[in-house]
Protein backbone atom coordinates (compact mmCIF):
# COMPACT_ATOMS: atom_id res chain seq x y z
CA UNK A 1 0.00 0.00 0.00
CA UNK A 2 1.16 3.35 -1.08
CA UNK A 3 -0.95 5.09 1.48
CA UNK A 4 1.28 5.15 4.78
CA UNK A 5 0.22 5.73 8.29
CA UNK A 6 1.70 8.92 10.13
CA UNK A 7 1.42 7.76 13.65
CA UNK A 8 -0.31 10.31 15.63
CA UNK A 9 1.88 13.12 14.09
CA UNK A 10 0.09 16.26 13.69
CA UNK A 11 0.10 17.19 10.32
CA UNK A 12 1.11 20.28 10.88
CA UNK A 13 4.50 19.19 11.75
CA UNK A 14 4.48 17.81 8.50
CA UNK A 15 3.43 20.18 6.65
CA UNK A 16 6.40 23.14 5.30
CA UNK A 17 4.21 24.84 3.03
CA UNK A 18 1.85 26.71 5.82
CA UNK A 19 2.01 27.85 9.04
CA UNK A 20 0.42 26.24 11.47
CA UNK A 21 -3.20 27.09 12.64
CA UNK A 22 -3.28 29.00 15.29
CA UNK A 23 -7.14 28.61 16.79
CA UNK A 24 -6.08 27.22 19.98
CA UNK A 25 -3.81 29.74 22.67
CA UNK A 26 -0.95 28.43 24.46
CA UNK A 27 -1.61 27.07 27.79
CA UNK A 28 0.18 29.64 29.87
CA UNK A 29 -1.66 28.59 32.81
CA UNK A 30 -0.08 27.22 36.00
CA UNK A 31 -0.89 23.88 37.29
CA UNK A 32 -1.64 25.38 40.49
CA UNK A 33 -4.10 27.82 39.05
CA UNK A 34 -5.85 25.03 37.06
CA UNK A 35 -5.98 22.93 40.49
CA UNK A 36 -7.53 25.98 42.20
CA UNK A 37 -10.33 26.37 39.00
CA UNK A 38 -11.11 22.68 39.05
CA UNK A 39 -11.82 23.07 42.98
CA UNK A 40 -14.25 25.81 41.80
CA UNK A 41 -15.87 24.16 39.72
CA UNK A 42 -16.19 21.46 41.89
CA UNK A 43 -18.06 23.24 44.53
CA UNK A 44 -20.25 25.06 42.23
CA UNK A 45 -20.87 21.19 40.54
CA UNK A 46 -21.76 19.77 44.10
CA UNK A 47 -24.21 22.89 44.11
CA UNK A 48 -25.82 22.30 40.68
CA UNK A 49 -25.86 18.92 40.78
CA UNK A 50 -29.03 17.29 41.70
CA UNK A 51 -29.55 16.82 45.88
CA UNK A 52 -31.47 13.08 44.86
CA UNK A 53 -28.80 11.86 42.28
CA UNK A 54 -30.63 8.44 42.51
CA UNK A 55 -34.04 9.38 41.87
CA UNK A 56 -32.94 11.96 39.14
CA UNK A 57 -31.42 8.96 37.25
CA UNK A 58 -34.44 6.73 38.14
CA UNK A 59 -36.52 9.05 36.90
CA UNK A 60 -34.56 9.95 33.76
CA UNK A 61 -36.35 7.90 30.99
CA UNK A 62 -37.45 8.45 27.82
CA UNK A 63 -38.69 6.73 25.01
CA UNK A 64 -36.82 5.81 21.85
CA UNK A 65 -37.08 8.00 19.26
CA UNK A 66 -36.18 9.40 15.31
CA UNK B 1 -17.81 19.03 -9.32
CA UNK B 2 -19.16 18.85 -5.65
CA UNK B 3 -22.09 20.37 -5.64
CA UNK B 4 -22.66 23.49 -2.45
CA UNK B 5 -23.30 21.95 0.77
CA UNK B 6 -26.43 23.16 2.23
CA UNK B 7 -26.97 21.68 5.45
CA UNK B 8 -29.28 21.24 8.14
CA UNK B 9 -29.53 19.58 12.19
CA UNK B 10 -32.70 18.02 13.77
CA UNK B 11 -32.50 17.70 17.20
CA UNK B 12 -34.74 15.55 19.44
CA UNK B 13 -34.51 16.75 23.00
CA UNK B 14 -34.84 14.64 25.76
CA UNK B 15 -37.91 15.63 28.15
CA UNK B 16 -39.08 15.19 31.77
CA UNK B 17 -41.90 16.21 33.74
CA UNK B 18 -40.74 17.85 36.96
CA UNK B 19 -43.47 17.34 39.73
CA UNK B 20 -46.27 16.10 37.21
CA UNK B 21 -47.33 13.02 35.27
CA UNK B 22 -45.13 11.54 32.81
CA UNK B 23 -46.85 11.80 29.64
CA UNK B 24 -43.62 13.05 27.01
CA UNK B 25 -45.91 13.65 24.06
CA UNK B 26 -48.22 15.58 26.09
CA UNK B 27 -45.47 17.50 27.48
CA UNK B 28 -43.60 17.96 24.00
CA UNK B 29 -47.03 19.20 22.47
CA UNK B 30 -47.43 21.57 25.45
CA UNK B 31 -43.95 22.95 25.50
CA UNK B 32 -44.09 23.65 21.56
CA UNK B 33 -47.65 25.52 21.61
CA UNK B 34 -46.40 27.25 24.54
CA UNK B 35 -43.82 28.87 22.39
CA UNK B 36 -45.83 29.14 19.19
CA UNK B 37 -48.50 31.03 20.83
CA UNK B 38 -46.14 33.22 22.23
CA UNK B 39 -44.19 33.80 19.21
CA UNK B 40 -46.14 33.47 16.18
CA UNK B 41 -48.99 32.93 14.36
CA UNK B 42 -49.32 29.13 14.02
CA UNK B 43 -48.90 27.60 10.61
CA UNK B 44 -49.25 24.14 10.29
CA UNK B 45 -46.58 22.02 8.49
CA UNK B 46 -47.56 20.94 4.69
CA UNK B 47 -47.09 17.08 4.60
CA UNK B 48 -47.19 16.63 0.94
CA UNK B 49 -43.67 15.80 0.45
CA UNK B 50 -43.01 13.21 3.35
CA UNK B 51 -41.92 10.19 2.09
CA UNK B 52 -39.90 8.54 5.22
CA UNK B 53 -40.24 4.96 3.31
CA UNK B 54 -38.46 5.60 0.47
CA UNK B 55 -35.37 4.19 0.24
CA UNK B 56 -31.92 5.34 -1.52
CA UNK B 57 -31.11 1.70 -2.52
CA UNK B 58 -34.11 1.81 -5.16
CA UNK B 59 -37.12 0.66 -3.23
CA UNK B 60 -39.95 1.09 -0.64
CA UNK B 61 -40.33 -0.18 2.19
CA UNK B 62 -43.90 -1.29 3.78
CA UNK B 63 -44.30 -0.53 7.37
CA UNK B 64 -41.74 2.34 6.97
CA UNK B 65 -41.68 4.56 9.51
CA UNK B 66 -45.17 6.27 10.28
CA UNK B 67 -45.57 9.97 9.91
CA UNK B 68 -47.48 11.42 12.90
CA UNK B 69 -49.95 13.76 10.93
CA UNK B 70 -51.50 14.62 14.40
CA UNK B 71 -48.74 16.00 16.59
CA UNK B 72 -47.54 18.96 17.02
CA UNK B 73 -45.71 20.76 13.61
CA UNK B 74 -45.06 24.53 13.32
CA UNK B 75 -42.51 26.45 10.91
CA UNK B 76 -40.97 29.55 12.70
CA UNK B 77 -40.27 32.86 10.61
CA UNK B 78 -36.52 31.41 10.93
CA UNK B 79 -37.24 29.12 8.48
CA UNK B 80 -36.77 26.27 11.20
CA UNK B 81 -39.60 23.01 11.70
CA UNK B 82 -40.80 22.82 15.26
CA UNK B 83 -42.86 19.49 16.16
CA UNK B 84 -43.18 17.08 18.46
CA UNK B 85 -41.77 13.62 17.12
CA UNK B 86 -42.19 10.00 18.71
CA UNK B 87 -42.17 11.43 22.14
CA UNK B 88 -39.71 13.74 22.18
CA UNK B 89 -39.96 17.48 21.22
CA UNK B 90 -37.77 18.27 17.48
CA UNK B 91 -36.07 21.30 16.06
CA UNK B 92 -35.13 20.90 12.52
CA UNK B 93 -32.71 23.88 11.39
CA UNK B 94 -33.45 25.81 8.49
CA UNK B 95 -31.28 24.93 5.40
CA UNK B 96 -27.57 26.47 6.03
CA UNK B 97 -25.56 27.39 3.11
CA UNK B 98 -22.47 27.86 5.63
CA UNK B 99 -21.36 25.84 8.37
CA UNK B 100 -20.76 28.23 11.20
CA UNK B 101 -24.28 29.83 10.17
CA UNK B 102 -25.64 26.22 10.78
CA UNK B 103 -23.80 25.90 14.51
CA UNK B 104 -25.93 29.22 14.57
CA UNK B 105 -29.09 28.33 13.91
CA UNK B 106 -28.44 25.07 16.18
CA UNK B 107 -27.67 27.25 18.69
CA UNK B 108 -30.64 29.33 18.16
CA UNK B 109 -32.70 26.23 18.82
CA UNK B 110 -30.99 25.59 22.19
CA UNK B 111 -32.58 29.04 22.98
CA UNK B 112 -35.82 28.29 21.88
CA UNK B 113 -36.12 25.64 23.66
CA UNK B 114 -35.53 27.39 26.52
CA UNK B 115 -37.57 29.65 26.02
CA UNK B 116 -40.57 27.32 25.16
CA UNK B 117 -39.58 25.75 29.25
CA UNK B 118 -39.65 29.02 30.43
CA UNK B 119 -43.52 30.03 28.44
CA UNK B 120 -44.60 26.46 29.26
CA UNK B 121 -44.75 27.52 32.75
CA UNK B 122 -47.31 29.35 32.77
CA UNK B 123 -49.71 27.00 31.45
CA UNK B 124 -48.59 24.38 33.96
CA UNK B 125 -49.25 23.70 37.41
CA UNK B 126 -47.18 25.93 40.02
CA UNK B 127 -45.00 22.87 40.93
CA UNK B 128 -44.83 21.30 37.68
CA UNK B 129 -41.70 22.03 35.49
CA UNK B 130 -40.76 20.79 32.50
CA UNK B 131 -36.83 19.12 31.62
CA UNK B 132 -34.77 19.43 28.57
CA UNK B 133 -32.02 17.44 28.21
CA UNK B 134 -29.54 18.10 24.77
CA UNK B 135 -28.43 14.29 24.47
CA UNK B 136 -29.70 11.10 22.77
CA UNK B 137 -29.51 8.69 25.59
CA UNK B 138 -31.28 7.95 28.91
CA UNK B 139 -28.85 5.40 29.78
CA UNK B 140 -31.44 2.56 30.08
CA UNK B 141 -31.39 1.65 26.47
CA UNK B 142 -33.51 4.53 24.63
CA UNK B 143 -32.22 6.34 22.49
CA UNK B 144 -33.45 9.47 20.29
CA UNK B 145 -31.70 11.08 17.66
CA UNK B 146 -29.25 14.32 16.45
CA UNK B 147 -29.84 14.00 12.82
CA UNK B 148 -27.19 15.69 10.02
CA UNK B 149 -28.38 16.64 6.83
CA UNK B 150 -26.03 17.75 3.35
CA UNK B 151 -27.45 18.05 0.27
CA UNK B 152 -25.41 15.87 -2.25
CA UNK B 153 -25.01 15.17 -5.97
CA UNK B 154 -27.62 12.34 -7.41
CA UNK B 155 -25.01 11.29 -9.72
CA UNK B 156 -22.74 9.91 -7.24
CA UNK B 157 -23.43 6.59 -6.73
CA UNK B 158 -25.09 5.29 -3.77
CA UNK B 159 -23.05 2.31 -3.21
CA UNK B 160 -19.97 3.89 -3.20
CA UNK B 161 -21.00 7.27 -1.42
CA UNK B 162 -22.01 4.31 1.72
CA UNK B 163 -18.42 3.11 1.34
CA UNK B 164 -16.74 6.22 0.85
CA UNK B 165 -18.39 7.87 4.27
CA UNK B 166 -18.54 4.78 6.90
CA UNK B 167 -14.71 4.97 7.83
CA UNK B 168 -15.55 8.78 8.69
CA UNK B 169 -19.19 7.80 10.50
CA UNK B 170 -17.36 4.72 12.59
CA UNK B 171 -14.19 7.29 13.43
CA UNK B 172 -14.66 11.06 13.63
CA UNK B 173 -16.67 10.21 17.36
CA UNK B 174 -13.18 10.85 18.75
CA UNK B 175 -13.72 14.59 18.63
CA UNK B 176 -18.17 14.54 17.97
CA UNK B 177 -18.42 12.47 21.00
CA UNK B 178 -20.35 13.81 23.47
CA UNK B 179 -19.42 11.29 26.07
CA UNK B 180 -21.07 8.77 28.38
CA UNK B 181 -21.02 7.22 31.34
CA UNK B 182 -21.22 3.67 30.95
CA UNK B 183 -22.57 1.45 28.19
CA UNK B 184 -25.56 0.61 27.36
CA UNK B 185 -24.41 -2.20 24.34
CA UNK B 186 -26.30 -5.62 25.85
CA UNK B 187 -24.06 -7.53 27.69
CA UNK B 188 -21.59 -4.88 28.46
CA UNK B 189 -21.68 -3.50 32.13
CA UNK B 190 -20.48 -0.23 33.35
CA UNK B 191 -17.28 -2.34 34.85
CA UNK B 192 -16.63 -3.35 31.08
CA UNK B 193 -17.19 0.35 29.98
CA UNK B 194 -17.04 3.15 32.68
CA UNK B 195 -16.95 5.90 30.74
CA UNK B 196 -17.15 5.71 26.19
CA UNK B 197 -16.72 8.61 23.87
CA UNK B 198 -20.35 8.41 22.12
CA UNK B 199 -23.39 8.66 23.34
CA UNK B 200 -24.90 6.53 20.41
CA UNK B 201 -22.58 4.22 19.29
CA UNK B 202 -24.28 1.35 21.57
CA UNK B 203 -27.18 1.92 19.14
CA UNK B 204 -25.77 0.70 15.88
CA UNK B 205 -26.61 -2.13 14.30
CA UNK B 206 -26.24 -2.36 10.81
CA UNK B 207 -24.10 -1.10 7.86
CA UNK B 208 -26.70 0.42 5.62
CA UNK B 209 -30.28 0.87 5.82
CA UNK B 210 -33.88 2.55 6.42
CA UNK B 211 -34.34 2.37 9.81
CA UNK B 212 -33.99 4.80 12.19
CA UNK B 213 -35.55 3.50 15.70
CA UNK B 214 -34.66 -0.17 15.69
CA UNK B 215 -31.37 -1.48 13.67
CA UNK B 216 -29.84 1.34 13.30
CA UNK B 217 -27.86 1.63 10.61
CA UNK B 218 -24.31 3.73 10.59
CA UNK B 219 -25.84 4.84 7.22
CA UNK B 220 -29.06 5.62 7.18
CA UNK B 221 -31.03 5.15 3.31
CA UNK B 222 -34.21 7.43 3.41
CA UNK B 223 -34.56 9.06 0.49
CA UNK B 224 -36.38 12.10 0.72
CA UNK B 225 -34.74 14.76 -1.14
CA UNK B 226 -36.69 17.67 -0.14
CA UNK B 227 -36.10 19.35 -3.56
CA UNK B 228 -35.17 18.24 -7.26
CA UNK B 229 -34.64 14.42 -6.99
CA UNK B 230 -33.63 14.13 -10.28
CA UNK B 231 -30.43 16.33 -9.50
CA UNK B 232 -29.92 16.25 -5.53
CA UNK B 233 -29.64 13.97 -2.90
CA UNK B 234 -30.07 14.52 0.89
CA UNK B 235 -28.00 12.64 2.92
CA UNK B 236 -29.56 12.30 6.19
CA UNK B 237 -27.24 11.17 8.47
CA UNK B 238 -27.93 9.71 11.88
CA UNK B 239 -24.81 8.23 13.51
CA UNK B 240 -24.10 11.63 14.95
CA UNK B 241 -24.46 13.34 19.05
CA UNK B 242 -26.20 16.17 19.99
CA UNK B 243 -23.17 18.21 21.08
CA UNK B 244 -23.40 21.25 23.86
CA UNK B 245 -20.13 22.62 22.17
CA UNK B 246 -20.35 24.67 19.24
CA UNK B 247 -16.97 23.70 17.65
CA UNK B 248 -17.26 20.09 18.18
CA UNK B 249 -20.78 20.63 16.30
CA UNK B 250 -18.96 23.03 13.35
CA UNK B 251 -16.56 19.90 13.12
CA UNK B 252 -19.29 17.29 13.01
CA UNK B 253 -20.70 19.43 9.79
CA UNK B 254 -17.75 20.64 8.57
CA UNK B 255 -15.52 17.77 8.24
CA UNK B 256 -18.31 15.89 7.10
CA UNK B 257 -19.70 18.38 4.41
CA UNK B 258 -15.58 18.57 3.34
CA UNK B 259 -15.72 14.11 2.78
CA UNK B 260 -18.88 14.27 1.34
CA UNK B 261 -17.06 17.01 -1.19
CA UNK B 262 -14.43 14.52 -1.67
CA UNK B 263 -16.03 11.81 -2.99
CA UNK B 264 -18.73 13.87 -5.30
CA UNK B 265 -15.13 15.05 -6.90
CA UNK B 266 -13.64 11.65 -6.35
CA UNK B 267 -10.77 12.31 -4.30
CA UNK B 268 -11.63 9.94 -1.47
CA UNK B 269 -8.76 8.21 -0.25
CA UNK B 270 -9.59 4.73 -1.74
CA UNK B 271 -7.58 2.25 0.58
CA UNK B 272 -9.97 3.29 4.24
CA UNK B 273 -12.61 0.97 3.48
CA UNK B 274 -13.52 -1.10 6.86
CA UNK B 275 -13.52 -4.76 7.51
CA UNK B 276 -16.80 -4.59 10.12
CA UNK B 277 -17.72 -1.46 10.52
CA UNK B 278 -20.39 -2.06 13.24
CA UNK B 279 -18.38 -3.39 15.78
CA UNK B 280 -15.69 -0.69 14.74
CA UNK B 281 -17.82 2.07 15.99
CA UNK B 282 -17.85 0.54 19.51
CA UNK B 283 -14.66 -0.27 20.02
CA UNK B 284 -14.11 3.50 18.88
CA UNK B 285 -16.41 4.39 21.41
CA UNK B 286 -15.71 2.06 24.07
CA UNK B 287 -11.64 3.65 24.04
CA UNK B 288 -11.57 6.86 25.93
CA UNK B 289 -7.65 5.68 25.45
CA UNK B 290 -7.63 5.97 21.91
CA UNK B 291 -5.68 3.23 21.38
CA UNK B 292 -7.27 0.51 20.16
CA UNK B 293 -6.69 -0.09 16.66
CA UNK B 294 -9.73 -1.17 14.02
CA UNK B 295 -9.42 -3.56 10.81
CA UNK B 296 -9.66 -1.98 7.74
CA UNK B 297 -10.91 -4.54 4.62
CA UNK B 298 -7.09 -4.39 2.91
CA UNK B 299 -5.67 -6.00 6.40
CA UNK B 300 -4.14 -3.16 7.80
CA UNK B 301 -5.09 -1.83 11.39
CA UNK B 302 -5.69 1.45 12.03
CA UNK B 303 -6.50 3.65 15.26
CA UNK B 304 -9.77 6.11 14.63
CA UNK B 305 -6.65 9.00 14.65
CA UNK B 306 -5.15 7.47 12.18
CA UNK B 307 -7.96 6.81 9.99
CA UNK B 308 -8.99 10.27 10.81
CA UNK B 309 -5.09 12.07 9.81
CA UNK B 310 -5.74 9.97 6.41
CA UNK B 311 -8.73 11.91 5.80
CA UNK B 312 -7.38 15.45 6.77
CA UNK B 313 -4.13 14.58 5.03
CA UNK B 314 -6.30 13.76 1.75
CA UNK B 315 -8.76 16.71 2.30
CA UNK B 316 -5.56 18.98 2.89
CA UNK B 317 -4.33 17.29 -0.98
CA UNK B 318 -7.53 18.41 -2.04
CA UNK B 319 -7.57 21.66 -1.07
CA UNK B 320 -4.21 22.55 -2.17
CA UNK B 321 -4.86 21.19 -5.63
CA UNK B 322 -8.45 22.38 -6.50
CA UNK B 323 -9.58 23.93 -3.39
CA UNK B 324 -13.35 23.58 -1.59
CA UNK B 325 -15.65 26.09 -2.99
CA UNK B 326 -18.36 23.45 -2.39
CA UNK B 327 -17.94 24.22 1.84
CA UNK B 328 -18.11 27.65 3.16
CA UNK B 329 -15.83 28.24 5.75
CA UNK B 330 -13.64 25.39 4.14
CA UNK B 331 -10.55 26.34 5.29
CA UNK B 332 -10.83 27.35 9.00
CA UNK B 333 -12.77 24.17 9.50
CA UNK B 334 -9.35 21.77 8.06
CA UNK B 335 -7.12 23.88 10.30
CA UNK B 336 -9.55 23.20 13.76
CA UNK B 337 -9.71 19.51 12.17
CA UNK B 338 -5.75 19.68 12.30
CA UNK B 339 -5.74 21.15 15.77
CA UNK B 340 -7.91 18.72 17.37
CA UNK B 341 -6.42 15.76 16.17
CA UNK B 342 -2.87 17.08 17.15
CA UNK B 343 -4.78 17.61 20.51
CA UNK B 344 -6.39 14.44 20.82
CA UNK B 345 -2.98 12.25 20.02
CA UNK B 346 -1.08 14.14 22.46
CA UNK B 347 -2.60 16.43 25.32
CA UNK B 348 -5.94 15.60 25.68
CA UNK B 349 -6.39 18.85 28.36
CA UNK B 350 -5.39 21.03 24.90
CA UNK B 351 -9.29 19.78 23.57
CA UNK B 352 -10.95 20.04 26.33
CA UNK B 353 -12.36 23.44 25.62
CA UNK B 354 -14.25 21.84 21.76
CA UNK B 355 -14.53 17.76 22.51
CA UNK B 356 -17.79 17.21 24.89
CA UNK B 357 -16.64 13.60 26.00
CA UNK B 358 -13.13 15.46 26.90
CA UNK B 359 -14.61 17.91 28.33
CA UNK B 360 -16.93 15.51 30.27
CA UNK B 361 -14.88 12.69 31.28
CA UNK B 362 -12.52 15.20 33.13
CA UNK B 363 -15.58 17.14 35.44
CA UNK B 364 -16.17 13.21 35.74
CA UNK B 365 -13.20 12.41 36.86
CA UNK B 366 -12.49 15.26 39.07
CA UNK B 367 -15.77 14.68 40.85
CA UNK B 368 -15.45 10.98 41.62
CA UNK B 369 -11.51 11.99 42.70
CA UNK B 370 -13.23 14.28 45.21
CA UNK B 371 -16.07 12.14 46.69
CA UNK B 372 -13.40 9.35 46.89
CA UNK B 373 -15.83 7.70 44.32
CA UNK B 374 -13.89 4.30 42.86
CA UNK B 375 -15.91 2.58 40.42
CA UNK B 376 -19.68 3.82 39.49
CA UNK B 377 -21.68 5.78 41.84
CA UNK B 378 -24.99 6.89 40.11
CA UNK B 379 -23.94 10.65 40.93
CA UNK B 380 -21.59 10.19 37.99
CA UNK B 381 -24.80 9.55 35.81
CA UNK B 382 -26.28 12.41 37.41
CA UNK B 383 -23.34 14.36 36.28
CA UNK B 384 -22.97 13.03 32.67
CA UNK B 385 -26.99 13.65 31.65
CA UNK B 386 -26.74 17.26 33.48
CA UNK B 387 -23.92 18.15 31.60
CA UNK B 388 -27.11 18.46 28.78
CA UNK B 389 -29.50 19.97 31.04
CA UNK B 390 -31.09 23.31 29.16
CA UNK B 391 -31.42 24.82 32.43
CA UNK B 392 -28.79 27.33 32.74
CA UNK B 393 -28.84 26.87 36.42
CA UNK B 394 -28.23 23.39 36.24
CA UNK B 395 -26.11 22.68 32.79
CA UNK B 396 -22.79 21.38 33.54
CA UNK B 397 -21.32 21.87 30.32
CA UNK B 398 -21.72 25.74 30.18
CA UNK B 399 -19.46 25.58 33.02
CA UNK B 400 -16.77 24.14 31.58
CA UNK B 401 -15.16 26.86 29.60
CA UNK B 402 -16.31 25.54 26.17
CA UNK B 403 -14.91 27.94 23.25
CA UNK B 404 -17.89 29.47 21.89
CA UNK B 405 -17.89 30.69 17.81
CA UNK B 406 -21.35 32.46 17.47
CA UNK B 407 -22.39 35.48 19.69
CA UNK B 408 -25.26 36.45 21.59
CA UNK B 409 -26.50 38.95 19.15
CA UNK B 410 -26.56 36.50 16.27
CA UNK B 411 -27.95 33.71 18.12
CA UNK B 412 -30.48 35.95 19.24
CA UNK B 413 -31.28 37.62 15.78
CA UNK B 414 -31.68 33.42 14.39
CA UNK B 415 -34.69 32.62 16.78
CA UNK B 416 -36.63 34.85 14.56
CA UNK B 417 -34.73 35.69 11.13
CA UNK B 418 -34.19 33.15 8.15
CA UNK B 419 -30.84 33.06 7.11
CA UNK B 420 -30.17 34.53 3.76
CA UNK B 421 -28.53 32.08 1.88
CA UNK B 422 -31.08 29.29 1.08
CA UNK B 423 -34.88 29.01 0.39
CA UNK B 424 -35.37 29.12 4.00
CA UNK B 425 -35.18 33.01 3.54
CA UNK B 426 -38.50 33.03 1.17
CA UNK B 427 -40.12 30.40 3.83
CA UNK B 428 -39.20 32.76 6.67
CA UNK B 429 -39.80 35.58 5.27
CA UNK B 430 -43.27 35.35 4.22
CA UNK B 431 -44.47 33.88 7.44
CA UNK B 432 -43.00 36.95 9.00
CA UNK B 433 -44.60 39.08 6.63
CA UNK B 434 -47.95 37.57 6.07
CA UNK B 435 -48.75 35.22 8.65
CA UNK B 436 -52.45 34.79 7.49
CA UNK B 437 -51.86 33.84 3.71
CA UNK B 438 -49.51 31.29 4.23
CA UNK B 439 -51.57 28.09 5.05
CA UNK B 440 -48.85 25.64 4.97
CA UNK B 441 -45.36 25.14 4.91
CA UNK B 442 -42.54 22.39 4.23
CA UNK B 443 -38.95 22.22 3.24
CA UNK B 444 -39.63 22.65 -0.53
CA UNK B 445 -43.04 24.52 -0.93
CA UNK B 446 -45.45 27.18 0.69
CA UNK B 447 -49.16 26.73 0.04
CA UNK B 448 -50.61 30.58 -0.13
CA UNK B 449 -53.83 31.90 0.41
CA UNK B 450 -54.28 34.80 -2.08
CA UNK B 451 -57.68 35.52 -1.35
CA UNK B 452 -59.97 34.67 -4.45
CA UNK B 453 -58.13 32.46 -6.62
CA UNK B 454 -57.82 28.41 -4.93
CA UNK B 455 -54.36 27.85 -2.95
CA UNK B 456 -51.70 28.66 -4.62
CA UNK B 457 -48.36 26.23 -4.06
CA UNK B 458 -44.88 27.76 -4.29
CA UNK B 459 -42.56 25.63 -5.28
CA UNK B 460 -38.91 25.69 -4.34
CA UNK B 461 -37.13 22.43 -5.15
CA UNK B 462 -33.80 25.18 -5.44
CA UNK B 463 -32.29 25.33 -2.17
CA UNK B 464 -30.20 27.76 -3.38
CA UNK B 465 -33.10 29.79 -4.84
CA UNK B 466 -35.27 31.75 -2.52
CA UNK B 467 -32.30 33.61 -0.95
CA UNK B 468 -32.17 37.14 0.21
CA UNK B 469 -29.90 37.99 -3.03
CA UNK B 470 -33.07 36.89 -5.33
CA UNK B 471 -35.97 37.35 -3.51
CA UNK B 472 -35.26 39.52 -0.69
CA UNK B 473 -35.88 42.83 -2.97
CA UNK B 474 -39.28 41.59 -4.06
CA UNK B 475 -40.70 40.67 -0.85
CA UNK B 476 -39.99 43.82 0.42
CA UNK B 477 -41.19 45.99 -2.14
CA UNK B 478 -44.60 43.50 -2.41
CA UNK B 479 -47.40 45.20 0.35
CA UNK B 480 -49.68 42.16 -0.25
CA UNK B 481 -49.06 38.20 -1.18
CA UNK B 482 -51.21 38.59 -4.12
CA UNK B 483 -48.96 41.43 -5.41
CA UNK B 484 -45.77 39.50 -4.21
CA UNK B 485 -47.46 36.22 -6.29
CA UNK B 486 -47.88 38.25 -8.78
CA UNK B 487 -44.20 39.62 -8.86
CA UNK B 488 -42.67 36.19 -8.99
CA UNK B 489 -44.46 35.41 -11.71
CA UNK B 490 -43.34 37.79 -13.77
CA UNK B 491 -39.80 37.04 -12.26
CA UNK B 492 -37.92 34.35 -14.55
CA UNK B 493 -36.36 32.78 -11.81
CA UNK B 494 -36.43 32.89 -7.76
Amino acid sequence: MAERVHKQTPASERRSDAEAPTVTEPVTETGEKLKAELDELLDEIDEVLETNAEDFVKSYIQKGGE
Amino acid sequence: MAIPKVVGIETEYGILVKGGESNPVLASSVLINAYVAATSPRIGWDFDDERPGSDARGFTLDGGPDVEMHLVNSVLTNGARYYVDHAHPEISTPECRGIREAVVYDRAAEEIVRRSMEYSRSLLADDVELLLYKNNSDGKGNSYGCHENYLIDRAVPFGRLVADITPHFVTRQVFTGAGKVGSEEPGTSIGDVPFQISQRADFFEEEVGLETTLKRPIVNTRDEPHCDPTKYRRLHVIVGDANMSEVATYLKLGTTAIVLAMIEDETFPGDLALANPVPAIRIVSHDPSLTRTIGLRDGRRMTALEVQWSLLEAARRHQKSRGFAAVEDADDVLDRWEVVLAGLASDRAKVADVVDWVAKERVVRAYADRHSIDGYDVRLKALDLQYHDMRPEKCIASRLGLRTITDADEVRAAMTEPPGTTRAYFRGRLLAKWPESVVAANWDSVVLDVGRDPLRRVPMMEPLRGTRELVGSLIDASESIVELVTRLGAAPEM
